[in-house]
């Protein structure tokens, strides 16, 4: 069973989605996952698979049901109805829109936060090093910016050397020069640490910039899935850029401006 | 450059940066909502006013002794009690009295909070009879306590402790219902165990509730201890007050208010400065 099977406030009701189970090569599998609240479907069949290191980015208009497939990924969805098998490694960090700092503990505790190992303090100071925020362990999170917190949050879910990191809008909240300067940090994070990345986003650029492999779920279904080469996600002026772009927005049903 | 309305500041603060000594600093000085900074011993003020009223008008005759006797005398006879021993022998059974309650009722009413808060039987068992037992004002319970466990100290604690137990249960269940669900979802996805998810996560969050009905239950503790020692007692400031009030000792009555009314101040200043080490993450108005 995952790590995260039961939930901490109340046992789930029956007949509620089943927990997602481990996978022993480190992979990510769905299949046929249907999600619903209420009578209204919000997955309708979701096929899913992510290899280890990869980098997949999910992206969809408001309510096609990325984050549900998220949630469920993360085994945050105990009391919504659905079927279909889940398997995702024995790791899987959490990174959401809101950095979710606990207000009461600073911003070491918040990073070693759930860590049993005895050398848990010291692979925090070092995880809040590689975001660049050393120095700033006993401040308390109102102190710091929203692209702080934030960071304070990647070291908290990288410091457990996730095999899979899922990331719901996690740049979302940021400026927009910040969010630029997240992009890099992530990367620099993922290429250190090689977790295979679900990245939830509505942003077209974000996801050519960063992912692998550009997932577009629409009306709770996968409706396109496209690769992106290295070349073409290595810079905005890059060959077949401006084209991906454009096939994205089409995906997602919206009409590209001639410029901005 | 039109014309806005610069006012000019006073003159840099001593204590300010001395690199800045000198230099001008003119701002626009925007109306601020917030109380501004806090100042110590401020908190002093109103209760040094009283006194002074009281000093004044005991001093030029527009209060009558008989009324209310002058502070000087009742400072005359706390100093007579505290010779021949009464006021700290009555001062200590009242504390103990009190100190008990308090111990007693904050321990029933966090654990009886946890437990109707975190799960869902709990809440079923324990929240109505509590929601009951706050519809009905703790001193009509006096006359069944004393039937069951007559007039000796017990009776006296469980009359405080079921005072206490009140507030600190509802303020501490708010507080517990009022953390907010994200938390939970963290907790889970960073794999706490149950036990970790009290300690980290539970307990912070329902503090601030805690320490609000710890402040009712104090000033409670204290109602209660009054009127169990006016009842019934042969000890505490109480039964001293209600033996002055059947020789009309004023001074006697008016020291021992005075006495409530400093054991209440400290105590409520100790919780204050308890909560403010304890929470000092949270950016508040209070400052």
């Amino acid at each position: 069973m995952a790590a995260h099977s039961g939930g901490l406030t109340a046992v789930a009701p029956s007949g509620t989605a089943p927990s997602a189970v481990t996978s022993p090569g480190g992979t990510v599998s769905v299949r046929n996952l249907i999600r619903s609240f209420g009578p209204k479907g919000v997955l309708n069949g979701v096929d899913l698979d992510i290899a280890p290191g990869e980098f997949v980015a999910l992206l969809g208009p408001s309510g096609c049901g990325k984050s549900t497939l998220l949630r469920a990924l993360a085994g945050l969805d105990h009391d919504v109805r659905g079927s279909g098998v889940i398997s995702v490694p024995e790791r899987v960090s959490v990174v959401f829109q809101d950095s979710r700092l606990l207000p009461w503990d600073s911003v070491l505790g918040n990073v070693t936060l759930g860590l049993r190992e005895h050398d848990a303090e010291a692979r925090a100071r070092k995880a809040l090093a590689e975001v660049g925020l050393a120095g700033r362990e006993k401040s308390w999170p109102h102190e710091l910016s929203g692209g702080e917190q934030q960071r304070v949050a990647l070291a908290r879910s990288l410091v457990r050397e996730p095999q899979l990191l899922l990331a719901d809008e996690p740049f979302g909240a940021l400026d927009a020069l910040t969010r630029i300067k997240m992009h890099g940090l992530l990367q620099d994070l993922i290429a250190a640490h090689r977790p295979a990345v679900l990245l939830v986003t509505h942003d077209v650029d974000e996801a050519i910039a960063l992912a692998d492999r550009i997932v577009v779920l629409d009306s709770g279904r996968v409706a396109t899935v496209r690769t992106v080469t290295p070349e073409v996600g290595s810079a905005v002026d890059a060959a077949g850029h401006e084209a991906l772009r454009r096939d994205l927005l089409a995906d997602l049903g919206v009409e590209p401006v001639a410029s901005h | 450059m039109s014309a806005a309305p610069v006012l000019e500041r006073p003159a840099v603060e001593p204590h300010q940066d001395p690199a800045l000594t000198g230099r001008p600093d003119v701002r626009p000085t925007g109306h601020r909502l917030g109380p501004g900074r806090r100042r110590r011993l401020a908190w002093l003020l109103g209760p040094s006013a009283l006194l002074l009223l009281w000093t004044v008008s005991s001093a030029t005759g527009l209060l009558d002794p008989r009324i209310l006797s002058e502070p000087w005398t009742v400072v005359a006879t706390a100093g007579e009690l505290l010779a021949d021993g009464r006021l700290q022998e009555n001062l200590a059974i009242s504390a103990q009295r009190a100190g008990l309650g308090l111990f007693f009722g904050i321990v029933v009413g966090a654990l009886l909070a946890l437990l109707s808060g975190l799960s869902r039987v709990g809440e079923a068992l324990i929240d109505g009879p509590v929601q009951i037992k706050r519809a009905i004002p703790g001193l009509a319970l006096i006359p069944l306590l004393i039937l069951w466990f007559g007039i000796d100290e017990t009776m006296k604690v469980l009359t405080i402790t079921l005072g206490v137990f009140v507030p600190v249960y509802l303020q501490t269940h708010a507080g517990l219902r009022g953390i907010d669900l994200r938390y939970v979802e963290l907790a889970q996805t960073v794999g706490l165990s149950r036990a970790a998810f009290i300690r980290k996560v539970v307990l912070p969050g329902a503090l601030p509730g805690f320490f609000l009905g710890l402040r009712f239950a104090v000033t409670g503790a204290w109602v209660s201890l009054v009127v169990v020692e006016q009842i019934n007692a042969t000890s505490g400031i109480g039964y001293m007050m209600e033996l002055a009030r059947t020789y009309g000792q004023t001074n006697i009555i008016v020291l021992g208010l005075a006495v409530y009314g400093i054991l209440g101040l400290i105590s409520d200043g100790a919780v204050r400065f308890f909560e403010r080490k304890a929470l000092s993450w949270q950016r508040t108005l209070a400052g």
